[in-house]
């Protein structure tokens, strides 16, 4: 037990592997860091910032790659037991770069006895990373090359000779840097955002393979059972049924009525095939079978395939933002098309959220003649192609031609790519591409996702929830909603610190509180829910400190894309003319930075960060302020 | 003389069972104390994302596992048809393990002995994998109410089609 600290839950352990020389070394976790940081993100962000230099090319192989678990990762907690995150800086926006994963992987990193992984280095050829329980090493991945993440998981398990090993991989997309390259375990759980995948294939990794055989024990597991019975009792109650029954593609019809459902690349706001696309629609015809993660009491993986047609016996997971990105946002009203990219999307190993914006944009952009059928290849990008929208994921996936090489870079660089209007069509923030709410009928969103450090962004503070939920009067911007996604900022921030699926944040009656206590009966750190909504800060002005640092972090970077600000909603009804004007941004990033304690660059002032225990990083906040960043 | 009707065991419906692990870990939390999959007695399987299903020990009625020790280390017990190890006389040579056609048999990581489902005896409210399952899928039943269960459904099934044939005459 040398070097390890005890206590409960945590493994205790961090270990790091170089993969340039080879060195694989292990340290200890200790309480302090545990207590301040969480785990998951919270953990990976302080790892990153502490173990990289300021201005590190994301794919040089000074970034480190950090795959962490949560407190509760390999204990029997509800979908918070099953959990996985992975930080690193991110290629798409070159801030923080972050996403969870569930599944069954996760829990497997935490019995092999490490709280975090720390990856440095790149491998001389393409390799994987093989953790079995102590014993780490490296193994040869050329044989795997360009097999997407689910052949590489069975392939790996085939030579392994066990079939519980779990694997956490890349496609094609990772090998050859597509800046959108996700990283997935259990066929089709992933590491979805940011690109975290492609600095993963920036380092010659194929894949992270993992085998713990260890226990994972808590503090007080009498009190842990009592809590986990009442979360599976709430989880067969109200709080989960949307996601049990159509599951988050319910959204596209209530998205819709509320001219909220982004369509043909944020140009209208309500789709016309929506009926088509629906979760009443796909359930009905499509669903096979719903499934769930290791540990967790409720179930949401809709499982559908294509019964009949081209693309018959298709199947693939589908989420609501996938489906309205590949259907809505390209303007393609058909499921068993969307299903079908869905599932090729996987087998690169794409983020399902970026790629559809891209093929929206480059659709855009084709209807507007800023890129012409030659630099296409032929493929006539009209906006409701399907045919054409599965040719173009082959070609970024593969980065084949002109064009696929450019919108594997995303939208923000393949903008400036192209050039002239290009700009205009790019619906980003930070790099990093919209997910699935119009931000003109949203407002509460457009000003939440436009501050999330890792880019546009529903699950940093789920801002579209007032809007959505008609707390607020979503047409406009106005002092009041700063407060609102600084709060569940905090909270988002130790969710993903614990890494709890946000599927089952409902079952949490008690919020944060009850986070505090499943934390104490499973860690036996004694901690108030005061204090961890302090962590959930200490959290977002540590990243928030990490995008300055790199250059990225200040007032100009909350900005929102030109559509959001420039082209007012065309639909009939309430919405029409609805656009974000420059003057209610500006005061709602006012009302938020004020909210936060920070300055109106959008710096974080010496007194906050002394106040949050991250004193050691004032000189961050000193350097922006002289440099006038 | 113990009758089929008195022996239970645990089973899983194919239908109803996702791959979700709870059985395992409500297992080894009962049994070991302590989260481990790889202590548990029973084993989820997903060998795709519409194929799952946790298998565990069925206390076979002319058990092959007791049969293949070759220490005499397995005995079944004559009321419950638990596979009872004798730690001390078992050596780990699995061909018990060998023998059972549903991986029911396992090695235990520490002890470096076999062990198999016991049916959560001790516990007064009878197997806790039963009573944790989130989806109803396991049962712990007797071979008779299984194969009850099964013609229930058939001929429920058969009566269902007639009706809906002739509904649509």
């Amino acid at each position: 037990m040398s070097g390890e600290t005890k206590i409960f839950a945590y493994a205790g352990k961090i270990l790091r592997v170089d993969l340039t020389t080879g060195k694989v070394s292990t340290e200890p976790l200790s309480e302090k860091m545990a207590k301040d940081y969480v785990g998951g993100i919270g953990l990976g962000i302080r790892l990153l910032m502490d173990n990289s230099k300021p201005g590190t090319d994301p794919f040089s192989p000074d970034n480190p790659l950090i795959f962490a678990t949560g407190p509760l990762s390999g204990t029997m907690g509800p979908t918070a037991g099953n959990g996985y995150a992975v930080v690193s800086k991110s290629p798409a926006t070159g801030g923080v770069g972050e996403a969870k994963a569930h599944g069954f992987f996760g829990p497997d990193l935490k019995r092999a006895g490490y709280d975090a992984v720390i990856i440095t280095g790149k491998a001389d050829k393409l390799s994987y990373l093989w953790i079995d329980d102590d014993k780490v090493e490296l193994r040869t991945a050329e044989q795997l090359r360009g097999k997407s993440p689910y052949e590489t998981d069975m392939a790996i398990r085939e030579e392994l000779g066990d079939y519980y090993i779990r694997v956490s991989a890349i496609g094609e997309a990772g090998e050859k840097l597509c800046r959108i390259a996700c990283i997935i375990n259990d066929e089709f759980r992933a590491i979805g955002r940011t690109g975290m995948g492609a600095v993963m294939g920036s380092k010659n990794l194929k894949a992270v393979a993992v085998r713990g055989t260890k226990d994972v024990n808590v503090a007080n597991l009498d009190g842990f059972k009592e809590f986990v019975k009442m979360i599976h009792e709430r989880m067969k109650g109200p709080a989960t049924k949307k996601y049990k029954t159509l599951g988050t593609p319910e959204n596209v019809l209530v998205l819709n009525s509320l001219s909220a459902l982004a369509t043909r690349n944020f140009t209208n706001a309500q789709f016309e095939g929506a009926e088509k696309v629906s979760g009443e629609y796909l359930n009905e015809h499509y669903v096979k079978k719903i499934v769930g993660c290791a540990t967790c009491g409720m179930r949401c993986d809709h499982i559908a395939v294509v019964p009949e047609g081209p693309y018959q016996g298709s199947t693939s997971r589908l989420e609501f933002e996938c489906l309205w990105s590949m259907g809505p946002l390209c303007g393609v009203d058909r499921l068993d098309a969307i299903i079908e990219a869905m599932r090729i999307v996987n087998e690169y190993g794409m983020d399902g959220i970026s790629i559809g914006v891209i093929v929206a944009f480059a659709m855009d952009c084709y209807e507007h003649g800023v890129i012409t059928k030659e630099q296409t290849d032929g493929i006539d990008l009209r906006f409701g192609n399907a045919e054409a929208l599965i040719a173009l994921i082959h070609k970024i996936g593969k980065r084949d031609g002109w064009l696929g090489n450019t919108l594997a870079e995303g939208v923000a660089r393949a903008a400036e790519i192209i050039g002239g209007d290009a700009y205009k069509y790019a619906c980003h923030i930070k790099g990093l591409e919209l997910p699935g709410y119009d931000l003109r009928t949203l407002k509460t969103a457009a000003l939440g996702f436009s501050v999330s450090f890792r880019g546009a962004c529903h699950l940093r503070n789920g801002a579209y929830s007032p809007d959505v939920k008609g707390k607020v009067n979503r047409f406009k911007i106005e002092k009041g909603r700063g407060k609102m996604i600084a709060d569940e900022g905090n909270v988002y921030n130790i969710i993903d610190s614990l890494i709890v699926c946000k599927f089952s944040r409902g079952t949490y009656y008690d919020g944060i509180k009850d986070l505090s206590n499943y934390y104490t009966l499973a860690t036996g750190i004694p901690i108030t829910p005061e204090e961890l909504t302090k962590s959930g800060e200490r959290i977002e002005n540590l990243a928030r400190l990490f995008n300055i640092r790199e250059g990225k972090g200040t007032r100009k970077y909350d900005c929102l894309p030109y559509k959001i600000e420039n082209c007012p909603v065309p639909d009939e009804g309430p919405a029409k003319g609805a656009v974000v004007n420059e003057e209610e941004f500006q005061i709602g990033l006012d009302d938020y930075y004020s909210v936060r304690g920070w300055n109106a660059n959008g710096v974080p002032t010496v007194e906050k960060l002394n106040e949050l225990g991250l004193g050691d990083l004032a000189y961050i906040v000193q350097a922006a302020n002289q440099g006038g960043a | 003389m113990v009758r089929p009707q008195d022996r239970k065991f645990v089973t899983a419906d194919p239908e109803k069972c996702i791959g979700c692990l709870v059985c395992e870990y409500a297992c080894s939390m009962t049994n070991e104390k302590t989260f481990n999959p790889t202590k548990s007695r029973i084993r989820a399987l997903r060998l795709g994302p519409l194929t799952n299903l946790s298998v565990t020990c069925r206390h076979c009625e002319d058990p092959a596992c007791v049969a293949a020790c070759p220490r005499e280390a397995l005995s079944q017990e004559e009321n419950t048809g638990i596979i009872m190890v004798d730690e001390e006389a078992c050596n780990g040579c699995a061909w018990c393990i060998s023998a059972c056609q549903f991986g029911a048999m396992m090695m235990h990581p520490e002890k470096k002995v076999v062990f198999t489902c016991n049916s959560c005896k001790d516990q007064p409210d009878g197997p806790q994998c039963v009573k944790w399952c989130p989806e109803e899928a396991l049962t712990f039943v007797t071979a008779q109410q299984l194969a009850q269960k099964s013609r229930i459904s058939a001929v429920k099934n058969l009566f269902q089609e007639a009706k809906e044939k002739k509904a649509a005459k």
